[in-house]
C-alpha cells in the first residue's frame, strides 16, 4: 500500500514523553513486564549471560580453524552450512540458515545488513556497535573497498568484492583465508587467529607474529 | 561526467563542522540572539536590514500578489493566455518578480487535471507571489508524501479528487518556480476582479486546495 | 548526495498536519534568522548551491529533528567555520574574538527592497543547442554523486516524456562545489507515477520534475 496507516502515528508520541535517558526507561519497563508477569528477570539474566559468556566469535573461529584442516569438512560447509554447522551443534537463534562465503586471493566477501543489524548470532555472538550503525550500513554497499580501508584493509584493483546484504533470514558467515606460515599450527591454534572481523569480512587473518615453521 | 564528482574534502570538512551543534545549546532563542551579536560586531550584519527583511516578509510580500495574478487571468482570457505562455514575463507586467520567483511557470488547473507543487529536495517556493511558505510545505511529511500519495495529502487537506482527475505533482527541483491557477469557482460571474483575488487563497495556489465562492 | 534530505517517497515521517491560520513567523528568533540569512554578507563561496549543499550535511538526527529556521542557524554557522570568518569559540560566546577587524560593508536596510527584486536569476545562455526534444522520451541517468546534486533519488534510472524546455540554468552539481555555473539546458520531465512506484500506483497521476541535460539520456 502507498498510503501511510495514520494509526501508526500515535506510537512515536509515546517516546518523547518518557525520559532521554535509556537506562531510565529500561529498568522502568523491566518493572512493569515483572509486575505484568510479562518477564521473569532470572530469564533476562540467563540470556545476558548466554551472549556475554557462551555464544560468540569462538564459536565461528572453530568452524573456520576446522574448514582450513579438514577439506572434507570444508567442501560440506561451502555446499550445507546449515547442516554442517548443525553437526557440530552451533545452530540457534539467528543462525538457522547459514550460508559460508570463501575468501580466496581473487575474492573477497563482505556481510551487511543495509535495513537493520541481521548478523549470525548463534555463530558470532552479537554484533559491534559499528555494524549496526548507519555509517556502515549505508557505506558498505555503496563504496565497500573505502570502507574496508577504513578497518586497514587495502584490496588490490583485481580483487573482487561481493558484498552481501543480509535482507532475508539468511546468515553469512565468511570464511577467511588462511593465512601464508600457519602450517604447523594445531586446530585450536588457528582458531585462536581467527577474528570476529575477519569473519564479517572487515578484516583478514593475520599469523601469529612469531610463526612456527 | 565531472560535475558529478567533486571533491570529498570539503563537503567533510563541512559534516565536521556540524558537530558543533552538539556542543552548543538546544533553545535556538539563544542561538540566533548569540550569531546576531557576532555578526553585529564583526560587520556582517547591520541589525536594522535584518528589520527590513522581516517587514519585507510580514508586510510587503505575500499571496495577495498571487491572488491578483489569478484573479486578473480569471478576468482577462488575453492575460491568461500570456500567464500560461511565458509567466515570468506576465507576472513581470505586475511588477511580481523577484528572489526565488524570476523564473515562473504558471499551472492551470482544470477539471481533468489538478496541479500540486513540492520542493522534495529542501523547501523551494515562489516567494514573490506567495511569501514565505507555510511550516508544514517545509516539512518531511508533505515533502516524502506529495510525490508518493498526493491523493492522500489531499485528502488531509480535506480536497477529495475524483478518479479521473489527473494529478500532476511538480517537483520544483530547479529554479523554475510554480504557481497554480485555480479553477474559478462557479457563481462568481458578477465580481470585480478584486473580490475574486480576496476568494484566492494561498492553498490553492500551492495545489493544497480549491478557490470556494 | 544521497542524504535524509532526498524525501520524495519516504515512508514514515507522518501526516502533514497543516496548522490553521499559521504565523509567518513562529518565533522571533525564526525571523532574526530569515533576516540574517537575507542580510547578512556571506563568504562568496557560497552561493545558493553551496548553501543547500551545507544544509544537505547537516547530521541525519539534526536535520530530521531540528525546525527550519534552526537549518537556517547551522548552515550558516558551517559556514563561517568552514570560510575562517567566525571561530567556534566565537560562535559559542556571540562575541567577535579581541583584536577582530570590524567590516563596514554589511547590506544597509535600503538596499533589503532592491536586493528582494532583483537577485536569484539563474537563466545563463547555454552555446550548444538543447540535446532533447519536446515528448520525447529521457530516463533519468543513475548517478550517485556524493556532492550536491538536485536529481532526487526517486526518479533515478526512471523514464520520463520531455514536457518543458526552460533553456539554460546555472547547474547545481558543478556551482555548489567551486567549478563554476557550467549552465546547461534545463528541461521539466514528466513521470507517470507507476514507472516511480510499481504497478500499484495510480494509472494516470504523474510527478514532473526539472532536470537537467546531464541528468538525462536518451530512452
Amino acid at each position: 500500500m502507498l498510503k501511510d496507516h495514520p494509526h501508526h502515528h500515535d506510537h512515536p508520541r509515546a517516546h518523547s514523553e518518557v525520559p532521554s535517558d535509556p537506562a531510565l526507561r529500561t529498568k522502568t519497563l523491566e518493572s512493569l513486564l515483572t509486575e505484568k508477569g510479562l518477564v521473569d528477570p532470572a530469564a533476562i539474566d540467563a540470556w545476558v549471560d548466554a551472549y556475554e559468556k557462551k555464544i560468540g566469535p569462538r564459536r565461528g573461529a572453530a568452524i573456520v580453524a576446522r574448514a582450513w584442516v579438514d577439506p572434507a569438512f570444508k567442501a560440506r560447509l561451502l555446499s550445507d552450512a546449515t547442516g554442517t554447522i548443525e553437526t557440530v551443534g552451533f545452530l540457534g537463534r539467528e543462525a538457522q540458515h547459514v550460508v559460508v562465503l570463501e575468501n580466496t586471493p581473487a575474492i573477497h566477501n563482505l556481510v551487511v545488513c543495509t535495513l537493520c543489524s541481521c548478523y549470525p548470532w548463534g555463530l558470532l555472538g552479537l554484533p559491534p556497535r559499528w555494524y549496526k550503525a548507519a555509517p556502515y550500513r549505508a557505506r558498505s554497499v555503496m563504496d565497500p573497498r573505502r570502507v574496508l580501508a577504513e578497518f586497514g584493509l587495502a584490496l588490490g584493483e583485481e580483487v573482487e568484492v561481493r558484498v552481501w546484504d543480509s535482507t532475508a533470514e539468511i546468515r553469512y558467515l565468511v570464511l577467511p583465508e588462511r593465512p601464508a606460515g600457519t602450517d604447523g599450527l594445531s586446530e585450536a591454534e588457528l582458531a585462536a587467529l581467527v577474528t570476529r572481523d575477519a569473519m564479517i569480512g572487515v578484516a583478514k587473518v593475520e599469523a601469529p607474529k612469531e610463526a612456527k615453521a | 561526467m565531472s560535475q558529478h564528482s567533486h571533491g570529498r574534502d570539503d563537503s567533510a570538512k563541512i559534516a565536521d563542522h556540524h558537530h558543533i551543534h552538539s556542543e552548543l545549546p538546544s533553545d535556538p532563542a539563544l542561538r540566533v540572539k548569540a550569531l546576531e551579536s557576532l555578526l553585529a560586531e564583526k560587520g556582517l550584519v547591520d541589525p536594522a536590514t535584518i528589520d527590513a527583511w522581516v517587514e519585507i516578509y510580514e508586510s510587503k510580500i505575500g499571496p495577495r500578489h498571487g491572488a491578483k495574478v489569478v484573479a486578473k487571468a480569471w478576468v482577462d482570457p488575453a492575460y491568461k493566455q500570456r500567464l500560461l505562455t511565458d509567466a515570468t514575463k506576465a507576472i513581470g507586467e505586475l511588477d511580481m518578480l523577484g528572489g526565488q520567483g524570476q523564473h515562473m511557470v504558471a499551472l492551470e488547473n482544470t477539471p481533468g487535471v489538478h496541479n500540486l507543487v513540492v520542493c522534495t529536495l529542501c523547501s523551494c517556493y515562489p516567494l514573490p507571489v506567495l511569501g514565505l511558505p507555510p511550516a508544514w510545505y517545509k516539512s518531511a511529511p508533505y515533502r516524502s508524501r506529495a510525490v508518493l500519495d498526493p491523493r492522500g495529502v489531499l485528502k488531509e487537506f480535506g480536497l477529495e479528487l475524483p478518479e479521473h482527475v489527473k494529478i500532476r505533482v511538480w517537483d520544483s527541483t530547479a529554479e523554475v518556480r510554480y504557481l497554480v491557477l485555480p479553477e474559478r469557482p462557479a457563481g462568481t460571474e458578477k465580481l470585480t476582479e478584486e473580490q475574486l483575488a480576496a476568494l484566492v487563497t494561498r492553498d490553492a495556489m500551492i495545489g493544497v486546495a480549491k478557490v470556494t465562492a | 548526495m544521497n542524504g535524509v534530505h532526498d524525501m520524495g517517497g519516504m515512508h514514515g515521517h507522518g501526516p502533514v498536519a497543516p496548522e490553521k491560520g499559521e504565523p509567518v513567523f513562529h518565533a522571533r528568533w525564526e525571523a532574526r534568522m530569515l533576516g540574517i540569512r537575507r542580510g547578512a554578507t556571506f563568504p562568496s563561496e557560497v552561493n545558493i548551491d553551496r548553501w543547500r549543499h551545507i544544509r544537505e550535511l547537516i547530521p541525519p538526527h539534526l536535520y530530521l529533528s531540528r525546525s527550519y529556521y534552526d537549518h537556517w542557524y547551522m548552515s550558516y554557522v558551517a559556514a563561517l567555520l568552514q570560510s575562517g570568518w567566525a571561530t567556534a569559540e566565537e560562535i559559542k560566546s556571540g562575541h567577535a574574538g579581541s583584536g577582530t577587524a570590524k567590516r563596514n560593508d554589511a547590506m544597509r536596510p535600503d538596499q533589503a527592497w532592491e536586493s528582494q527584486k532583483t537577485r536569484g536569476v539563474f537563466t545563463r545562455a547555454v552555446e550548444t543547442p538543447p540535446l532533447f526534444a519536446m515528448g520525447q522520451r529521457v530516463r533519468a541517468r543513475n548517478i550517485n554523486p556524493s556532492g550536491h546534486t538536485r536529481l532526487p533519488r526517486y526518479v533515478r534510472g526512471r523514464v520520463g516524456i520531455v514536457g518543458r524546455h526552460h533553456g539554460g540554468h546555472v547547474l547545481p552539481d558543478s556551482n555548489a562545489h567551486g567549478k563554476g555555473e557550467a549552465p546547461e539546458h534545463l528541461y521539466t520531465v514528466a513521470f507517470s507515477m507507476q514507472e516511480l512506484w510499481g504497478a500499484e500506483a495510480s494509472p494516470h497521476d504523474e510527478i514532473c520534475a526539472d532536470l537537467w541535460e546531464s541528468y538525462l539520456e536518451p530512452a
